[in-house]
C-alpha cells in the first residue's frame, strides 16, 4: 500500500467464460474517494458457478476493496456459487481471511441483565451507599471532634480561600436572586393584601417570608449548584489525578485535608450570605411596596422590624447553617465517590447538586415540624 | 544487594487482591529484603498496579496478610496503617502533585503532618529534596507549569521527603524518553546507595529492569499469580517458560516479524 494521492479511479470489469465470470479490479481504491459498491450479482450473467478475482492493475488500494470483495464473498456463499479470490494480492487475502473470522468468531457482549439481577445490583449498591455515607460523616464528625486539639495542622489557608470562593465571590448571584425573590413576594402579596386595604401588611408578609423560609433556601440553593458542585468536581477530579491516592500513601486523611475546611468555609459563610439575602430581599419588597403601593420605605422599614422577631431570625439562620453543611457534605461526598474519568467528575458534580437539594428540602420540612412544634 | 542475613522488610502471605469481587490476583506470596532493587512485572492488565494499592493499603486484599519490619499491615486499624505509613513513600504514574501547592509545598506537606520541625526547616528540607533530583530553582512553580518528567521528579521528591525504609514506585517511567528514564534511573540508582532504601517498583520498562532490578517477580494474567521470581538476567537465559522468555527476551534480542 503507498499514501501517494489517487491517480485513477477504481474501476472493476466483468468477463464471462460460460459459467464462470472474472471480475478484474484496477485503479486506486480509496475509502475516502469514490470506490464501486458489489451489486449483488446485478448486472452477471446467470446462472454463475464461479466467481474469480484478478488484480487487473491495482494501484493503491485500502480496506474500500476488501469491504468491497468481502461483500461479494457473502453474496457468493449465500447464493451456493463458489468465489476465487487467488488472484488479488496476497497481502489482500490475508486480510480478507481475517475480516471473514472476525465476522463470523464475533461474540455479541451482553449487557443487559434480568430484572431479578438488576434489582439484587441496585439494592446491593444502595446498601453500600448508605455504608459509605454512614462512614464518610462518621469521620467528618471525629475528623471535626478532633479539630480544637490539632489546630495547628488544620488547612486554615485552605479554609479561607474557600470561605472567599463560596462567600464573597456568591455575593453578586446572592444579591440579584434574593431582590428578585423580594420583588415577587412583595407583588404576590400586594395583589391580595390591596383588596382589603391592609397594603402595610406587605412588609410583614415579605420580611416573614424571607428571614424564615425564602432567604435561607435561595442561598442553599445558589450555593447547592454554584460550591456544592465546584466541591465535587474539584475532589472527583482530584481523585482520578490520583491526588487523593497520595494523601492516603502519606497517611493523611482526605477528610481532614481536603473536607473539613470546605464543610467548616461553608458552616461559616452560610449565615452570612443567609443575612446578607435577608436584607437585599427586604430591600427588594420595599422598592415594590414603595412604587406600586406608595408606602414610604421608612413605615415600610417600621412595619418589617414590628413583623420580625430575634427568634425568627435565628430560626432561618440556624437553617442557614445546617443547608450549608448539607451542602459541604454531599459536594464532598459525591468528589470522594467519583469514577476516575471525565465522565465520572461530571456526574459526581450533577449528584453533588441533586443530593445537595433533595437534603435541603427534606432538613426544611424537619426543621418546619420542629418549630411548630416547639413553638418558634 | 539484598541481605539474605536480616529479616525481610516487605513479607506478603497469601495475597488475594482484586475489585468489587472480581478476583485479579490469588495466593501471592513474597518477601522483600532491605535496600533490595525489587521489581513487579508483567504484561498490560496482569495486576501489577493493583498488586502494589494492595500493598500499600490503597485496596483491602480480599484474603492473606502484607507485613511490614514483620509489623501486620492489611490486617491493622486505620489509625496504626497511618502510622505506618510514614515509613512509606510512592511515586505514582502521574506524579500525582496537588496541584494548588507548589512543588516546594507538596514536598513540604508530608513534613508537616508527621514531624514537629519549624516552618523554616521544613522548608530548608524541601528545597534540599527538589534540589536532590534536580528541580533547585523550580520550587515556587505549580505542577501544571512544569513538564511530565519533572513532576515525575517532584513526585519523587515527595516520596522522600520523610526519608522513608521504603520506596514504591508505579511505572515511573512511562511517558518518559529515553534520556529522563536514564536519568531517573541514576536517581534511583543513587538514592539507593546514599539512604539504603528498599525500592518496590511495578514496570515494564525492559531497559530499566535489567539495569536495576536485584531480583524481579513476573505477574501473569492467565494464572492469576507469580510466574517466575529471581535475577531478571538469569530469568531471561534460563527460565524455561515460553511466557517468561517471550517478555524478557524481547529487550535482549532485535525485534522480529513471526511468521
Amino acid at each position: 500500500m503507498s499514501d501517494e494521492p489517487p491517480s485513477s479511479a477504481a474501476l472493476v470489469s466483468t468477463r464471462a467464460e460460460g459459467d464462470r465470470i472474472e471480475v478484474s479490479l484496477a485503479g486506486e481504491w480509496r475509502l475516502t474517494g469514490s470506490c464501486p459498491e458489489w451489486a449483488d450479482g446485478r448486472g452477471l450473467p446467470t446462472p454463475v458457478a464461479t466467481l474469480r478475482f484478478r488484480d487487473g492493475g491495482l494501484g493503491y488500494w485500502d480496506t474500500s476493496l476488501l469491504l468491497y470483495v468481502f461483500d461479494a464473498q457473502e453474496w457468493c456463499r449465500t447464493a451456493g456459487i463458489a468465489c476465487d479470490t487467488a488472484g488479488l494480492p496476497e497481502k489482500a487475502r490475508a486480510l480478507l481471511a481475517q475480516l471473514g473470522t472476525s465476522h463470523t468468531s464475533a461474540v455479541p457482549h451482553e449487557r443487559t441483565d434480568s430484572f431479578l439481577v438488576m434489582t439484587g445490583l441496585a439494592t446491593r449498591q444502595a446498601w453500600a451507599n448508605l455504608n459509605d455515607i454512614l462512614h464518610f460523616v462518621g469521620e467528618c464528625a471525629l475528623g471535626a471532634a478532633s479539630l480544637p486539639r490539632r489546630s495547628k495542622k488544620f488547612r486554615w489557608r485552605d479554609c479561607i480561600d474557600q470561605m472567599q470562593e463560596c462567600g464573597a465571590m456568591g455575593l453578586p448571584i446572592v444579591s440579584l436572586i434574593s431582590f428578585l425573590v423580594g420583588l415577587t413576594l412583595a407583588y404576590q402579596a400586594a395583589v391580595e393584601l390591596r383588596q382589603f386595604g391592609a397594603d402595610i401588611f406587605v412588609a410583614d408578609v415579605v420580611g416573614l417570608s424571607t428571614v424564615r423560609e425564602m432567604g435561607p433556601m435561595m442561598v442553599a440553593v445558589i450555593l447547592a449548584g454554584r460550591t456544592g458542585a465546584a466541591f465535587a468536581a474539584t475532589l472527583g477530579n482530584m481523585k482520578a489525578n490520583e491526588e487523593i491516592d497520595a494523601l492516603e500513601t502519606l497517611g493523611i486523611s482526605a477528610v481532614d485535608f481536603l473536607v473539613l475546611p470546605r464543610l467548616l468555609a461553608l458552616g461559616l459563610m452560610m449565615p452570612l450570605l443567609a443575612l446578607y439575602a435577608n436584607c437585599v430581599g427586604i430591600l427588594g419588597g420595599m422598592v415594590v411596596a414603595a412604587g406600586i403601593l406608595q408606602i414610604p420605605p421608612s413605615a415600610y422599614w417600621i412595619e418589617t422590624q414590628g413583623a420580625i422577631s430575634l427568634s425568627d431570625l435565628n430560626t432561618g439562620l440556624l437553617k442557614a447553617t445546617t443547608f450549608g453543611l448539607l451542602i459541604g457534605l454531599s459536594g464532598c461526598l459525591r468528589g470522594l465517590q467519583a469514577d476516575r474519568s471525565a465522565a465520572g467528575v461530571g456526574r459526581a458534580a450533577t449528584s453533588a447538586v441533586v443530593t445537595a437539594i433533595l437534603l435541603i428540602i427534606v432538613a426544611d420540612s424537619i426543621y418546619a415540624v420542629l418549630f411548630h412544634i416547639l413553638g418558634v | 544487594m539484598a541481605h539474605s542475613n536480616t529479616p525481610p522488610v516487605i513479607e506478603v502471605e497469601h495475597l488475594e487482591c482484586g475489585y468489587a469481587g472480581t478476583v485479579v490476583l490469588k495466593d501471592i506470596n513474597f518477601s522483600v529484603g532491605r535496600s533490595e532493587m525489587f521489581f513487579i512485572i508483567g504484561g498490560s492488565g496482569c495486576g501489577k498496579s493493583t498488586l502494589l494499592r494492595h500493598l500499600v493499603g490503597l485496596n483491602q486484599p480480599a484474603r492473606g496478610t502484607v507485613r511490614f519490619f514483620g509489623r501486620p499491615f492489611s490486617d491493622a486499624d486505620l489509625a496504626t496503617r497511618r502510622l505506618q505509613l510514614k515509613n512509606f513513600g510512592m511515586l505514582f504514574q502521574s506524579g500525582a502533585l496537588w496541584t494548588s501547592l507548589t512543588l516546594r509545598e507538596n514536598v513540604a506537606l508530608p513534613l508537616e503532618e508527621h514531624t514537629t520541625l519549624s516552618r523554616r526547616e521544613i522548608a530548608e528540607i524541601a528545597t534540599l529534596k527538589l534540589a536532590q533530583v534536580g528541580l533547585g530553582g523550580f520550587e515556587d512553580h505549580y505542577p501544571a507549569e512544569i513538564s511530565g518528567g519533572m513532576k515525575k521528579r517532584a513526585g519523587l521528591a515527595r516520596a522522600l521527603a520523610l526519608d522513608p525504609a521504603i520506596v514504591f514506585f508505579d511505572e515511573p517511567w512511562s511517558g518518559l524518553d529515553p534520556v529522563t528514564s536514564r536519568r531517573l534511573d541514576e536517581l534511583i540508582r543513587e538514592i539507593r546507595a546514599t539512604f539504603g532504601t528498599t525500592m518496590v517498583i511495578v514496570s515494564h520498562e525492559l531497559a530499566s529492569i535489567f539495569d536495576l532490578a536485584d531480583r524481579v517477580i513476573m505477574l501473569d494474567a492467565g494464572t492469576q499469580g507469580i510466574i517466575a521470581e529471581g535475577d531478571p538476567r538469569r530469568l531471561a537465559a534460563e527460565s524455561r517458560d515460553p511466557r517468561v522468555k517471550e517478555f524478557l527476551q524481547r529487550g535482549t534480542q532485535p525485534y522480529t516479524v513471526p511468521a
